[in-house]
């Protein structure tokens, strides 16, 4: 096992050089630090010593690649690749445009994001698996159907829709809770309420749908019929046959956003004004600040590919016949 | 009136997927076996009621493909010149729509704007006052005569309409028996004319903040929705076929590099790699305003890259699945029959792996295009999707977020995006699954009924 994760995570490191030199491509290559600065200082009648002095604050005057004016390591190390690039392995993310330091920014605002998300990821994982047991329950019925056809619907819907929707609903017409804002502890409950409803009831449909199909594969198969055939009631048949072995394709849909939680939700972050990632990112986009978007696309695969890694390790959980070496 | 015909990008792009479409339709019908499975999808009643949905928003979307400049009345006949603004066949239909803009915010089928104005009174005196509208209902004298008005206009429409849908139902029996098909006709027809009628003299769906008509945002909409949502595939299709039967086939280093690939692809989460793509996309356009000679042809070429970008972070998960599949045909015997009578490798991909994975990309690729439409209005509104003086659904929602705090409040453009987004992407999701169940081997059927 402890081999196992060693060689795993060892795998993970060609995955993050590339993601890496995708980014340094994506940012440095195809504009150059010039046309960043441009941007940033306006289009027109922006002078060269005004580019070259925004580009010396940023860090952003150096060769890209390889120094030829340094000596010994620093042909490398003095490199806008090397300060700006490599240096996000070892989750130095520089700083911001506003002069602050990145790191630090992500620590204090991953509490927010993991207080919005994680609620909504435990309750929405109970309530669509327990809909779709229902559905399965019920298959090949009108009860089903209906079922079926309002997943269908709730899918279809926009998720800006709920938000907006929920919003005026909640907020503006019963005044139940503030439209956003966000407080620590126990203050904090009647602002994450409404984010945590809506964040559950906007993805019922399409989740709803996938746990029944996933049931209904299973429910096709020998050990069900054999456990009918024993006489054991259709409950009993869902509860601890269907749902216990069901429970190797739902972890590979699941375990993997885990980690990703953190990274809280662009949409409802910015729609409720919670300080968390996904408000911090859409900041970055809307305020150009390449620093901050390269630093979360370098935070997102980590956490992506540590996902994938718990998904491996929650097998061993599950089902005993998955053994890792 | 002389005008100048314009093939934007994307306008050439849907051309070349309208050729290839035809292209399959053809080639399908020539082929009994390919054709049983949309014979299928021909009996569903839901398939062909959203196919009749969907083929309207098409109908508005390809008109509004068709773009031109129009001429501009010049001086002591000189050159021609040639207005700046892009206008498509579409515009051209629905004129009044566009040209009717009033000053701001009014209610659907309002005859006075939204808030009060000092207006000047009989008297000459000023007071506070809802100003009439300058088109929305001009031809009534007194605002107690709209209802009736609206119901008459209404009434004729839809008589109109329902007129036309009965000779189109007549024709349609020829080809098909469907009773689903020929009644959702006969609904939609008069409440298409009822609309069209009532568009003429009111806004059938208010107008927005610089009193544009809603109704016809929402139908210029359509256009960007269905781009997104059918040109992205575009880039996903050869990329997810070429490398994931390639992958399966060769296996070995090829094998591996695109693996790695598609890893790394799919390892960044989706919207922060669009972002950072679109980011880039929008230095490199601000940085070259001399590529576009037109307002509309910089929002086009926007609009090609964002379904280039979607394309190139979404093709991972269709290419995953069908390199599983080769992995599985490849071992078959009809293949290896194949590879030891020495058929080149080439010609055993394209005669015998690629017609056996093609249900998986068209299942896939009908399912991922209501995927896209949703996510274009997620993007604008995060600022990474269209450009902003293009007209989509997200920026229309991005526009009208705001004034939910008005009050009163100002609804209506809202709900017209909300609600002519979810009936595209409903009828998309019911062909969707239509097509999947006529195509998927995995479900049982009774052969000799099809």
């Amino acid at each position: 096992m402890i081999a196992y994760l060693i060689r795993r995570i060892l795998y993970a490191v060609p995955i993050l050089v590339g993601v890496n030199l995708l980014t340094f491509a994506l940012f440095f290559v195809v504009n150059t630090p010039d046309d960043m600065a441009r941007m940033q200082l306006g289009i027109k009648r922006v002078t060269p010593e005004a580019i070259e002095k925004w580009k010396q604050q940023h860090g952003y005057d150096k060769p890209l690649l390889v120094n030829s004016s340094a000596s010994g390591t620093g042909k490398v190390t003095d490199t806008i690749f090397w300060r700006k690039s490599a240096s996000m392995f070892v989750f130095d993310f520089g700083f911001a445009d506003d002069g602050r330091n990145i790191s630090r920014e992500i620590a204090t605002r991953m509490g927010p994001s993991l207080a919005i998300a994680l609620p909504t990821f435990l309750i929405g994982l109970v309530v669509y698996v327990s809909f779709a047991l229902l559905m399965t329950l019920f298959r090949a019925t009108a009860l089903d159907a209906a079922g079926v056809a309002l997943c269908v619907l709730l899918m279809s819907v926009s998720g800006l829709f709920y938000i907006i929707g929920g919003q005026f609903l909640v907020s503006k017409l019963w005044h139940l809770v503030p439209i956003s804002g966000y407080a620590g502890g126990m203050d904090g409950i009647k602002f994450v309420v409404l984010p945590i409803v809506i964040g559950v009831a906007g993805s019922i449909g399409s989740s709803s749908r996938w746990y029944r199909t996933i049931f209904l594969e299973e429910i096709g198969k020998d050990y069900v019929r054999t456990a009918r055939a024993k006489g054991l009631s259709e409950l009993r048949v869902l509860f601890t046959h269907v749902l216990k072995n069901a429970m190797i394709p739902i972890l590979t849909g699941v375990v993997v956003v885990i980690p990703l939680l953190f990274m809280g939700s662009l949409l409802t972050e910015s729609f409720f004004g919670i300080p968390g990632l996904g408000s911090y990112t859409i900041d970055a986009i809307n305020a150009q600040d390449f620093s901050i978007v390269r630093a979360m696309v370098f935070l997102g695969s980590v956490l992506y590919i540590a996902g994938l890694i718990l998904t491996d390790v929650s097998y061993t959980v599950v089902d005993p016949r998955v053994r890792l070496q | 009136m002389s005008f100048m015909p314009i093939i934007l990008w994307s306008d050439a792009l849907v051309f070349l997927l309208l050729a290839a479409g035809a292209f399959s339709a053809w080639y399908i019908r020539q082929r009994e076996h390919l054709s049983l499975p949309w014979r299928r999808v021909a009996k569903s009643r839901m398939a062909m009621v959203s196919l009749l949905v969907l083929s309207l928003f098409m109908l508005v979307g390809l008109l509004d493909t068709l773009h031109f400049r129009p001429a501009l009345p010049s001086a002591n006949g000189g050159d021609k010149v040639y207005s700046p603004e892009v206008l498509s066949v579409f515009d051209k239909l629905a004129g009044p729509l566009r040209t009717h803009t009033e000053k701001t915010y009014s209610a659907p089928f309002a005859l006075t704007l939204y808030a009060k104005e000092g207006v000047m009174d009989a008297q000459g005196h000023i007071v506070r006052d809802y100003p009439r509208l300058q088109y929305g209902g001009a031809h009534l004298t007194d605002a107690s005569q709209r209802d009736g008005d609206v119901a008459a206009r209404g009434l004729a429409g839809g008589a109109a309409g329902l007129l036309a849908g009965i000779l189109l139902a007549m024709l349609a029996r020829r080809w098909t028996s469907q009773r689903a098909l020929l009644v959702a006709v006969l609904l939609a027809a008069p409440l298409i004319g009822a609309v069209a009628n009532l568009a003429t003299a009111y806004h059938v769906l208010g107008t927005d903040k610089v009193g544009q008509d809603v109704l016809y945002l929402s139908l210029k909409s359509i256009r960007t929705g269905l781009i997104i949502g059918t040109v992205t595939t575009l880039v996903t299709l050869p990329l997810a076929l070429f490398l994931g039967v390639a992958a399966g086939y060769f296996r070995g280093w090829v094998d591996d590099v695109i693996q790695y690939v598609y890893t790394v692809l799919s390892s960044i989460p989706s919207v922060l790699l669009i972002a950072a793509a679109v980011l880039m996309m929008q230095v490199t356009i601000d940085m070259h305003p001399q590529w576009f000679d037109t307002t509309a042809a910089r929002a086009d070429l926007r609009l090609v890259f964002l379904c280039l970008i979607l394309g190139v972070t979404s093709w991972t998960g269709l290419c995953r699945l069908l390199r599983g599949e080769t992995l599985k045909l490849r071992e078959m015997e009809y293949i290896q029959a194949a590879q030891s009578f020495g058929v080149s490798s080439l010609r055993i991909l394209a005669r015998h792996i690629m017609p056996n994975v093609m249900h998986i990309v068209l299942i896939s690729l009908v399912m991922d295009f209501s995927a896209l439409v949703l996510a274009e209005a997620v993007l604008s509104y995060v600022g990474v999707g269209v450009d902003p003086t293009m007209i989509s659904f997200g920026t229309m929602i991005n526009a009208a977020r705001l004034e939910m705090g008005r009050e009163p409040m100002v609804w209506w453009a809202l709900a017209s995006a909300f609600g002519f987004m979810l009936v595209l992407v409903l009828a998309a999701n019911l062909f969707a699954d239509a097509v999947r169940d006529a195509f998927d081997p995995r479900l049982n059927r009774t052969e000799g009924a099809a």
